[in-house]
């Protein structure tokens, strides 16, 4: 048994993703800035450590696949033999800064790999390569290499071993270490069916003894996808981004064309610019600042998700978060606090309220369950003590029976706490007063969306009267009702899902500011629901952990499960949330959102910035023909050659400049969309347009004083 | 009157009369393309054709549709000019084969492009029976793909865009023939001729002969200008005082021209079901206009009251500010007629008019062809800008994706292409450099022209270039070809991809295509477009005329 993994693997855990958890929330500004000086010096070194991989790019066989790149190659390699054969300083110069432009777009992608890549390190350090106890068909059990495991093999683990591989568990119960995966050091309770069955291979059983189904091959389990995730290895191009690359292809081919009719319409008239002047243009004009930073933006959107512990299984899947227009919450875990609170206590009859507060603080003291925990409190802060449990009291336990629980005092005080009808049974059969009373006052705390609690007091053997009616209620998640309000000014609907009757579900709805409702929901109302808002033309997103939950994460564009969740959950749905927080799914929306908000910004910067280009070049080429031309050169350049190559290194320099925005996004805030669209258009578009002019007149100052110029 | 208040005046009255009928004249192009009932001349059309008036046509079947009435189109006229001597009333009007196939091509293509002088070159048989049918059918075409992409986008799931033949029809039969026929009467009366009597020859009062043809131009006259096709009558165009005697006329003339265009896009949000759309790209179209006209006036105003300026290839009829309103708007809705001659305005002026067809005719462009050509750009600015909101781009619900934007983008493509490889290639033939009046950027201005109106087809020419020789025929026939018929067919699939699309709701956060910052980032999206394509062409031209 190679089960020998010891405390060591608990300082892997410690990757980056750990860090940022808990604090995710992407309304705030987590994301906005994480970085000052620390983050740039990071990056430095993350791009001095990527310039290998940057330089393995340059081959052309892997540029084929990005056009635009691939013409900045070719032009690269034409300068070069240019400037061999006519040798000048401006054309080494010009081929220099044309390699230079390739080195840094390949550079934003490694960088961007490079993050995935560290990740993946440390999972596979985690990943089992222990050996697998197999029953064999006699019953024995048989060891073999877990990586000879085959679907449906059942394995034993027991406690201090690692489990082979992906699975349900079919016989036992036992608490598994899963903090290879999560990150998360609690151990949690996997136990044979429901839906809490699933294991993963890598991670360690701590107590007890399982048996394992084997769900997932070898090479194909969760940490091996995770792996191959975070590195981008199975990394496909989105629907969006080929789009855009179907643009920037067109974009190129027309610029191409600009380009090359130039010596026609030139030659007619004066002398042809040369070559090197008419590619040292064209690499100008191609969108190179997007079609560098294309695929960086991608890989960065699935990282940003990763340091949130939320694996998306693709990148369609992020980009069809930010489309989200509907998300489905379940209400426990999501909108409120995972268990009810008292909220009120209502008194039955004409008794004094402290009393009855006292009564109830007593009879709850033996109660565990947080809703008893949260009883105590509120009476203690209202009686301003917190009462012992009196010596010699008897403890009644709550039965399903009963549906009541409480505590007999040794003076023989018969306190009993529990719900409307059964404690009113009981005031009833033993002839005592206030159940009509508590009866209506609990019918009213139901209907307000509550849940009540009958308080009874009584002696052996005599009449129990009702004294007052506890309030339970759900309580919303503190920030929630902001955050509803920001998602409805986004455009996006709510939908709280919910097993509560419609009455109840109603009151909470309104309480969370959540725009529908759900209510008693069976996995066929999911289903219905989602797929209702999909004929609508609306994405939907929602979470789910249980295999019931299954076909309705399949069908939901975004379907988050849960990492507690059974393996048929995970297989369905298009993210797993690590950390199993359903709220996280709205900062899913925002990640998306991000993403495509960060492609559209430097698209839209990219283009913008060829009308200082032209202002640069066209003078420059023309003006040996038309010397009126001269007045075109706003920027008062120092000379053809100088305002040429300014703008070549310009073209280089700015996609460097916009590596850490494309790595970490352009900033986003919840806006309407009017807003957002205004916003971003004058930073980009007019930025765009008015940048270049600037920096490329910067760049002239400084290169004016190189030789050749 | 000052020339500057009349000018004034009468860009006022014009912008006033298109206002007034910008709703009610879109309205009702809105009834006609949905209305379920048929006139008993449409009934027998479509019996004749056996036509199923009810069917609704996927987009591939609606292309199919436009190629074969094209090709039908395409034949009959061809045959017609080059047949013309031998048949009735042909007073000696004949045709080179090449010059034929550019005419036939240019009518179709509702370019009206004119390599041969209008009055000696066709008939009044082919002017009336060949060229004024093709002036009705081609700009019914243009109004029918439009009609077909703003079906696309308003469609839910449904996959089919109408049906060509009906859109065909109705756009003839409810359209242009009775707008044709209210504009023939007003020219008419404003003093156009319509006769078919002989051509009269008269001694001038230097001792020579001269023969005045006639015809029936106040007929012509009203669909030339109203289905922007822009062939004259005579060669002269609307500078001859038969087409266009007076200011009144002139003011009518202007008015046909960009009725249809400026009322397509209300139509658009009639039947998307919101007007503010419409608003909002006849806002783009309006804004692009005025901008021109104003680069345009400026220029001529300038250049004629400068030392060395001159009327040159104007009418002192009309004068400065009308024939720029007249050449603004002639260029910038692909009609192509003129009043006076672009040729001999100045760098800046002709610089513009030249930039009204490099952006694509949409400002607000051909019948039909201004708006699909306004609506590919919305789908640019939309994918574009869209994804800054954080969306997959989408219009009106519809999502622009890859299928979506490859359209677009070819769209986009496919008349710069044509007009840069073009005048290329035409500079550096002899053949066609030796149909060249001026020599250095004015020079390449006149092929650039050419090349940019044929490929746009617009149709207009800078006269001092002579074309009607095989090599130009030829090449710019071609370019009037492709440049109307590869655009429309994508427009057709991209109406196709559209209907095939379930329609999402709007929502607060759907990026809204009908504001004015909308309007704003389309104008950005054609200047930026256009100007980065054709840039070192006008600068090398216009620009470097204007600038020396």
């Amino acid at each position: 048994m190679s089960a020998d993994r010891d405390e060591d693997t608990s300082e892997e855990r410690a990757r980056p993703a750990v860090e940022e958890r808990g604090t995710s929330n992407l309304m705030r500004p987590a994301i906005e800035n994480e970085g000052t000086t620390n983050t740039m010096s990071s990056l430095t070194t993350q791009a001095v450590e990527s310039l290998p991989g940057a330089l393995r790019k340059a081959d052309p066989r892997h540029l084929v696949r990005q056009p635009v790149l691939f013409v900045v190659w070719i032009s690269a390699v034409l300068t070069t033999v240019l400037a061999c054969i006519h040798p000048s300083w401006f054309s080494f110069l010009v081929a220099i800064w044309l390699w230079a432009t390739i080195l840094f777009a390949n550079l934003a992608e490694s960088v961007a790999e490079g993050r995935g890549k560290a990740q993946a390190d440390t999972l596979r350090k985690t990943r089992a390569t222990a050996t697998a106890r197999r029953i064999t068909y006699g019953g024995g059990e048989e060891e073999v290499p877990a990586a000879e495991l085959k679907l449906d093999d059942r394995v034993v683990v027991e406690a201090g071993q690692v489990i082979p591989g992906d699975g349900d568990v079919v016989e036992g119960i036992a608490t598994v270490d899963e903090s290879a995966i999560t990150g998360e050091s609690a151990p949690v309770v996997r136990e044979a069916g429901g839906d809490r069955c699933a294991v993963t291979g890598g991670t360690t059983v701590l107590s007890d003894r399982i048996v394992v189904r084997i769900t997932a091959r070898p090479g194909e389990t969760f940490i091996d996808r995770m792996i191959s995730l975070v590195e981008g290895a199975e990394r496909q191009k989105t629907p969006n981004e080929i789009a855009l690359g179907i643009l920037l292809t067109v974009l190129t081919i027309i610029f191409l064309l600009a380009v090359a009719t130039i010596p026609s319409l030139a030659g007619w008239n004066g002398p042809k610019p040369s070559v090197l002047v008419l590619v040292a243009l064209l690499v100008c004009l191609i969108p190179t600042t997007i079609g560098a930073l294309l695929s960086a933006i991608g890989i960065a959107g699935m990282d940003r998700l990763v340091q949130r512990n939320v694996l998306a299984m693709s990148g369609r899947a992020v980009e069809a978060a930010g489309d989200v227009s509907t998300l489905l919450l379940d209400k426990t875990g999501t909108i409120t606090l995972g268990n009810r609170q008292a909220a009120d206590i209502i008194v039955v009859g004409d008794g004094e309220a402290s009393e009855v507060h006292r009564l109830a603080h007593l009879s709850s003291l033996a109660d565990e369950t947080p809703e008893g925990r949260s009883i105590v409190d509120w009476t203690a802060d209202r009686l301003g003590t917190h009462h012992d449990s009196p010596s010699g009291a008897t403890v009644v336990p709550f039965t399903a029976q009963t549906r009541m629980s409480g505590v007999d005092l040794p003076d023989g005080t018969q306190l009993r706490k529990g719900a409307a009808g059964s404690v009113c049974r009981l005031v009833r059969e033993s002839g005592g007063a206030g159940a009509d009373e508590a009866m209506a006052i609990a019918d009213r705390v139901s209907a307000d969306g509550g849940t009540p609690l009958v308080v009874s007091v009584g002696c052996e053997g005599g009449a129990t009267d009702a004294v007052g009616v506890i309030h339970l209620k759900d309580v919303i998640k503190p920030g929630m009702v902001e955050r509803f309000a920001q998602l409805r000014r986004m455009g996006i609907r709510t939908v709280m899902i919910t097993g509560d009757n419609p009455l109840t579900a109603k009151a909470i709805a309104d309480e969370a500011g959540v725009d529908d409702f759900l209510a008693e929901a069976t996995p066929e109302d999911k289903m219905r629901l989602i797929r209702t808002e999909q004929e609508g033309g609306r994405l939907v997103a929602m979470t789910g952990d249980g295999t019931n939950d299954a076909p309705a994460l399949a069908q939901a564009d975004v379907g988050v499960a849960m990492n507690t969740g059974t393996s048929a959950a995970k297989e369905a749905g298009n993210m797993v949330d690590l950390d199993s927080d359903p709220t996280k799914l709205i900062d899913i929306v925002g990640i998306g959102k991000q993403l495509l908000i960060t492609r559209g910004a430097l698209t839209t910067f990219s283009i913008a910035n060829d009308l200082a280009k032209y202002f640069a070049i066209i003078p420059a080429m023309f003006v040996a023909i038309y010397p009126g031309l001269d007045s075109l050169n706003i920027m008062r350049l120092h000379s053809s050659n100088s305002a040429i190559l300014s703008a070549v290194i310009f073209n280089a320099l700015i996609i460097v400049a916009l590596i850490p925005l494309s790595l970490k996004g352009v900033r986003y805030r919840p806006l309407r969309a009017d807003q957002m669209l205004a916003r971003n258009i004058l930073i980009y578009g007019l930025g765009g347009v008015i940048a270049p002019f600037i920096g490329i007149k910067i760049i002239d100052l400084i290169v004016q004083f190189l030789p050749g110029m | 009157m000052s020339e500057q208040v009349s000018g004034l005046l009468t860009i006022g009255v014009l912008v006033l009369a298109l206002a007034a009928v910008h709703v009610p004249l879109g309205d009702y192009l809105a009834r006609v393309f949905t209305s379920d009932r048929d006139l008993a001349v449409e009934r027998a059309f479509y019996r004749l054709c056996g036509v199923d008036p009810r069917s609704s046509q996927r987009w591939s079947r609606y292309a199919v549709s436009v190629g074969a009435f094209t090709v039908v189109s395409l034949v009959f006229l061809g045959a017609l000019l080059m047949m013309q001597q031998h048949l009735p009333l042909a007073r000696g009007a004949s045709m080179d084969w090449h010059t034929a196939v550019n005419t036939s091509i240019s009518f179709v293509t509702n370019t009206n492009w004119q390599s041969y002088a209008g009055e000696s070159g066709a008939s009044a048989l082919v002017q009336t029976l060949g060229l004024a049918v093709q002036n009705f059918v081609s700009a019914a075409v243009g109004i029918a793909v439009a009609i077909a992409l703003i079906r696309g986008l308003a469609a839910r799931h449904t996959g089919t865009i109408g049906n060509f033949w009906v859109d065909l029809t109705r756009a003839v039969v409810r359209v242009l023939l009775p707008i044709a026929f209210v504009g023939a009467v007003v020219l008419l009366a404003g003093g156009v001729i319509q006769d078919l009597s002989a051509p009269q020859t008269i001694s001038t009062i230097t001792g020579g002969h001269q023969t005045i043809e006639s015809g029936l131009v106040a007929s012509q006259e009203a669909i030339k200008e109203l289905g922007t096709n822009g062939g004259g009558y005579f060669n002269a165009n609307s500078a001859h005082p038969f087409e266009n005697p007076n200011a009144f006329t002139n003011l009518v003339e202007i008015f046909l021209i960009l009725v249809i265009p400026f009322s397509l896009p209300r139509t658009y949000g009639r039947l998307v079901g919101d007007k503010r759309q419409g608003l909002a790209v006849v806002g783009f179209m309006a804004f692009l206009w005025t901008a021109m006209l104003v680069v345009i006036t400026w220029a001529e105003q300038a250049a004629s009251t400068s030392p060395t300026g001159a009327m040159e290839g104007k009418e002192v009829r009309l004068g400065v500010w009308a024939s720029a309103l007249f050449a603004n708007s002639t260029t910038a809705t692909s009609t192509g007629a003129v009043d006076s001659m672009h040729e001999s305005y100045s760098p800046i002026g002709g610089g513009g008019a030249l930039t009204n067809m490099l952006l694509g005719e949409i400002t607000p462009g051909g019948v039909g062809s201004g708006l699909y050509g306004a609506l590919v750009v919305a789908i640019l600015a939309v994918f574009i800008a869209g994804l800054m909101v954080g969306r997959t781009p989408e219009i009106l619900g519809k999502q622009v994706g890859r299928k979506e934007i490859t359209y677009a983008a070819l769209y986009t493509i496919v008349t710069p292409a044509l007009v840069l490889v073009g005048t290329a290639a035409a500079l550096v033939v002899s053949k066609a450099k030796a149909g060249m009046l001026a020599t250095g950027p004015h020079g390449l201005s006149e092929m650039l022209y050419a090349y940019a109106s044929a490929s746009n087809n617009n149709g207009s020419a800078f006269a001092g270039l002579t074309a009607d020789q095989p090599y130009l025929n030829l090449t710019l026939g071609a370019c009037m070809l492709i440049g109307r018929f590869l655009p429309m067919f994508l427009v057709l699939a991209l109406a196709g991809a559209f209907a095939a699309q379930h329609q999402r709701p709007t929502t607060e956060g759907t990026m809204p295509t009908h504001t004015p910052l909308f309007s704003g980032l389309m104008v950005g999206v054609a200047l930026l477009v256009t100007g980065l394509t054709f840039l070192p062409a006008l600068a090398l031209g216009p620009l470097a005329e204007a600038l020396s």
